[in-house]
């Protein structure tokens, strides 16, 4: 393979990873603040379905991607409502709604399945286009692909640079303690999750309109990825750099499962679509090993020079939710 | 009396639940421009309108029960077991495999029927275990565990339908070759319906009835369930309970899947699991996991499936309506759940 092709490899990834890693920072906001939006994986396919519809009858793509965000800051509010006021389980509501979300999405997108809608086209930055290597690398794609990238540093300069970030890391480790500092947690809980749920509902207009462009119901393409978007929240430690480096590993081996497809033609391309999902399971198990009970009573076995070396490691791999995640906030 | 006041009060918020679901549905269908009348009007037609629609909703109703009483074993330790979806899908296919084994040998089929259910039973039990060993060993969550499972195991099922299990001469969508009449549970006279699947149905009901309210066992997984910390302090192996539970659990889903094959199909297709799993995680839900209320609500639901087949061909809508029908009822109903508790200031 030449260095072109690598380049373009590469170039490619970074487009194709965006809507994942745009959603999953979304998510990573969501929780940060304690609440987890399982809802995910119907939202997106709603806020794809609902964004292709409005790009079709508008005309204009801005449209589309307004009315993907709106659907997702929606359910979110939902899950909000319900969570947080209501004190219902998160997970229950979630998983109601990643359902009922999908089957509205198919009930309401059959008539314009097939339907041609606007597709986003690349544009290019001048000048900076043509840096070699890194012009092609990051600077010929979409604009939401800009977006996504400046949204990694974004978001992590917010929540570890500055005064409000800190108090979103409070809501969501101890929000009693937030309180008392005059965080208003209610309301910032409802704030961080409909944001979050609005960047979310980025990424399904992001596929039918530019990545998986076109509107196919069932068929097109969608089902699956916003439990992968909830796993590589966990993977990525609710920290936006590693969730962008989950997302990326997980376009890469994507892309890498694409180029299998075509050489290995004798593997049914079904097993190959399924691949990530026991991916998906192996990198949870990775992050998460380390705060097994078994695997703390081998490791106080070894000696001590050893088990600090190994605890090293893990506490570098593993990842830790924050403490309050999914449990409602009383006022004393 | 307060007693009394307090279950009217609860059904009074149930039925607003159901009267926003209603409405939510209403709306959604005017805004699409159709006739939210002529819909409610269809689906109760399709529901009962003839003598094969009716049995056809126990052919749902058989597999809505058996995997909700499963579910509620798990829902009791606690977990959520998402992925019941492909426990029932490893049922179906170990069900499949072990009747492929002996079509060509002098076994009884009466016999082979018989071990298949069981195989598949043991195939649902085994990929119940995994998400058990992954949560209980490995840390991981239950729901992504099972999620994922559920996707290996639709594709290891489309794989074999299009690969080693695959017709003579073409594969396609349509499924494995149909087995020879013998090799599937007798149905009644004209329908599709078999005895067998609502005799396993009730008993089912009554094994998890009293399993969860009078045995050792079920008191020990409602205090795993409550909280995990005095459980284990009061001795109770709890991770041992999880994998029983799992176990358990994937035992129903299993049988489900076995007999959408020897009951239902004859033969294994790629949506064997027809998403009767998530269906019983709603339906747990929604009767807020108790058993006494598993077949009503189920016979509700299958019927709604059963009537959702007539809104294409009659109204050119998609199916799928149905199923934001059962979802949104769940939702609403557990919302308004949340409003009585904050009403009357309760825990």
């Amino acid at each position: 393979m030449s260095g072109e092709m690598i380049l373009l490899g590469l170039a490619g990834i970074i487009e194709a990873g965006a809507p994942i890693l745009i959603a999953a920072i979304g998510e990573t906001l969501s929780e940060r603040a304690g609440v987890t939006n399982l809802s995910l994986n119907g939202l997106i396919i709603l806020s794809g379905m609902m964004g292709f519809w409005a790009a079709l009858t508008t005309d204009s793509i801005v449209l589309g991607f307004l009315a993907g965000m709106l659907v997702g800051a929606l359910v979110a509010a939902i899950v909000a409502f319900s969570s947080i006021t209501l004190k219902q389980s998160q997970v229950a509501v979630g998983f109601i709604l990643a359902i009922t979300c999908a089957d509205l999405a198919y009930f309401l997108g059959n008539p314009i399945m097939g339907a041609q809608a606007p597709i986003m086209f690349a544009s290019p930055i001048p000048l900076l286009r043509d840096i070699p290597i890194i012009g092609t690398l990051f600077f010929q794609h979409s604009v939401m692909t800009y977006f996504s990238l400046v949204l990694i540093g974004l978001s992590w300069f917010w929540i570890s640079k500055t005064r409000p970030g800190l108090m979103l890391r409070g809501i969501g480790e101890q929000p009693a303690a937030a309180y008392v500092r005059g965080a208003n947690v209610i309301r910032l809980r409802y704030i961080y999750t409909i944001l979050g749920g609005a960047l979310v509902g980025l990424a399904g207009p992001l596929y039918t309109l530019s990545v998986k462009a076109g509107w196919k119901g069932t068929i097109t393409g969608l089902d699956g990825i916003g439990w992968i978007v909830l796993a590589i929240t966990i993977f990525g430690g609710w920290d936006p750099i590693r969730v962008a480096f989950g997302a990326y590993l997980f376009a890469f081996l994507q892309w890498l499962g694409l180029i299998l497809q075509s050489t290995l033609t004798f593997i049914p391309s079904q097993v190959l679509q399924v691949a990530p999902f026991p991916l998906m399971i192996l990198a949870l198990l990775f992050v998460n090993l380390g705060n097994t009970e078994w695997v703390e009573r081998i490791l106080a076995r070894l000696p001590d020079k050893l088990r600090i070396q190994i605890k090293k490691i893990i506490r570098a791999t593993q990842s830790r939710p924050p403490a309050a995640l999914g449990t409602p906030f009383e006022k004393e | 009396m307060e007693k009394v006041k307090q279950q009217g009060l609860s059904i009074l918020f149930q039925v607003g639940g159901l009267i926003l679901a209603l409405l939510f549905v209403t709306l959604i269908l005017v805004v699409i421009d159709t006739n939210p009348l002529d819909v409610f009007r269809l689906i109760w037609e399709g529901a009962t309108g003839s003598m094969t629609r009716i049995t056809n909703i126990f052919v749902v109703w058989a597999p809505l029960v058996l995997v909700t009483c499963g579910l509620l074993v798990t829902f009791t330790a606690g977990l959520w077991n998402i992925g019941i979806e492909g426990q029932i899908t490893l049922g179906a296919i170990f069900a499949t495999g072990i009747i492929r084994m002996f079509l060509d040998t002098s076994v009884p089929p009466a016999f082979v029927i018989l071990i298949s259910i069981m195989g598949g039973m043991v195939g649902g039990a085994i990929w119940a275990a995994l998400p058990g060993i992954l949560k209980t060993y490995g840390g991981v969550n239950e729901i992504f565990g099972g999620l994922g499972l559920n996707f290996i195991a639709t594709a290891l099922n489309i794989g074999l339908i299009f690969g080693a299990w695959s017709r003579p001469g073409v594969a396609s969508m349509s499924g494995t070759e149909p087995f020879p009449p013998a090799y599937a549970l007798p149905t009644l006279p004209s329908y599709n319906l078999s005895w067998y699947s609502i005799i396993l149905a009730v008993i089912s009901l009554v094994i998890i009835f009293f399993l969860l309210q009078g045995t050792h066992l079920g008191l020990r997984l409602k205090a795993i369930g409550k909280r995990m910390k005095s459980a284990y302090r009061l001795g109770i192996p709890t991770r041992k309970y999880m994998m029983l539970s799992f176990i358990i659990c994937g035992l129903f889903a299993g049988l489900t899947g076995a007999l959408q094959v020897v009951a239902v199909y004859h033969r294994l297709i790629p949506s064997i699991s027809s998403g009767y799993g998530y269906l019983g995680l709603m339906i747990a839900m929604l009767i807020n996991y108790q058993a006494i209320w598993i077949a009503p609500i189920a016979l509700f639901f299958a019927a709604l499936n059963i009537s959702g087949i007539q809104l294409p061909i009659v109204l050119k809508l998609d199916s799928s309506l149905t199923g934001v029908l059962q979802g949104s009822l769940v939702l609403f109903i557990l919302l308004m759940q949340g409003v009585k508790q904050r009403v009357l200031g309760k825990k």
